[in-house]
């Protein structure tokens, strides 16, 4: 079990590590979702309430983070280092779960920007906005890896990622903004935290088909 | 064929791709220690049966058993399977640590140094020149000692030093099983114990 962990370590630093080097997808993310909440705030009439505020930010965030999904496996196809890992003796799992702990760690980074910018323009950040966050992260970014490492080996990926990606999100979407705007969260969060869990093991269970021939 | 360990072992092999047939019919057999030379034109198959080898690609007929484990396969193909973006090292350093490579920081160094790319360690691989760039691809299918080598045209952008080098390794392949496809047979005739010419 060490050893698995070790090799999801290993490819999560890589990922990391490139990012670093290349720059490539966080800083899209930080002014796609800047600027997003930016036309919101002046696209939204005055009177508008918390209500759509809030989905604003969750559809600003979803769309971001299908930045950092499509780019996610853009590299290892293009550059066919995927055959590497698939080569490679460890579990296949591994490569899903590094990718996975990369994208989230984008999101987060994305995430750390985009909530005083929501802060700044609507109104302040509650605590069940990011609880609803941190578990919604974690599906997007499980599910999300998965679709993406299906869509980059398509010519159309980035029309088809959407494609796929954005229907599974929906309950991410209606989680999210029950969690933030409803007088009893706690339903809301547990029903994230459940998507999670499901989404989780399947995506985990199914790679190594998805990435084979 | 004696009662040596059979590492591969295709009956019928073929493989399409949609309704194209790339590879068909293939019967093989190859022991410990063997060396396999695969030749043919442009076309006939010789990357497809690597891939298949490697485990890349899975046979659409006949059967194909490879005995060795799929840590113990070194593969090299047509693209270097490194990260543009890291240097040798961490390219080296991450196989190693996928690998279970024992002694990982020593067999990198070792590597490096024989293929020449020791003064480069540390550059990005996205400033190597073609023939660095396939010694690296070297250095990453040689890293974890593999039983069952497989070459896709090695000798591509090498120069002479390059070739000498791997001209070397080859010759003392020892115990290792080595599958080499080129469609240039001429440098490699003297090592291989079989051939297969795909047409």
């Amino acid at each position: 079990m060490s050893a698995y962990f070790a090799d999801v370590a290993a490819l999560a630093r890589k990922d990391l590590l490139v990012e670093l080097r290349t720059r490539d997808t966080v800083p899209a993310m930080l002014l796609f979702v800047v600027s997003a909440l930016v036309v919101f705030h002046f696209a939204l009439p005055e009177e508008s309430s918390q209500l759509a505020a809030s989905g604003m930010l969750w559809i600003a965030l979803l769309f971001t983070a299908l930045l950092a999904l499509v780019r996610a496996f853009v590299g290892e196809r293009d550059q066919s280092t995927l055959d590497g890992l698939i080569l490679a003796p460890c579990d296949r799992s591994a490569i899903w779960l590094g990718k996975t702990l990369s994208v989230l760690a984008f999101l987060l980074f994305a995430e750390a920007v985009a909530l005083p910018a929501f802060a700044l323009f609507y109104e302040s950040v509650t605590w069940e906005l990011v609880a609803g966050l941190a578990l919604a992260n974690v599906g997007i970014a499980t599910v999300g890896t998965l679709l993406g490492a299906m869509a980059a080996a398509a010519r159309a990926r980035e029309l088809l990622l959407p494609l796929l990606f954005l229907p599974v999100a929906i309950p991410l979407i209606v989680g999210g903004v029950g969690a933030t705007v409803a007088d009893d969260p706690g339903r809301y969060l547990a029903f994230l935290g459940l998507y999670d869990l499901i989404f989780a093991i399947l995506s985990w269970a199914s790679f190594e088909y998805v990435v084979t021939e | 064929m004696s009662d040596e360990r059979l590492i591969v072992r295709a009956r019928g092999l073929g493989r399409r791709f949609g309704d194209r047939p790339i590879l068909s019919d293939v019967d093989l057999d190859l022991g410990t220690g063997g060396f396999l030379l695969v030749t043919g034109p442009n076309g006939s198959g010789k990357t497809t049966l690597m891939r298949l080898f490697a485990g890349l690609l899975a046979p659409t007929s006949g059967t194909l058993e490879i005995d060795a484990d799929r840590g113990r396969i070194g593969f090299l193909g047509h693209e270097p399977l490194v990260y543009r973006e890291l240097t040798p090292l961490e390219n080296l350093d991450l196989y190693g640590r996928l690998y279970r490579v024992p002694e990982r920081r020593e067999r990198t160094g070792m590597l490096l140094e024989r293929f020449g790319l020791w003064a480069a360690r540390a550059e990005p691989v996205s400033s190597l020149s073609r023939g660095m760039l396939q010694r690296l691809a070297l250095c990453r299918t040689l890293l974890h000692d593999p039983e069952l080598l497989l070459l896709d045209e090695p000798f591509s952008a090498l120069d002479s030093e390059g070739a000498e080098l791997l001209d070397a390794e080859l010759a003392g392949h020892g115990a290792k099983t080595v599958v080499v496809a080129s469609h240039q047979p001429e440098r490699l005739v003297g090592y291989a114990s079989e051939r297969l010419a795909l047409a």
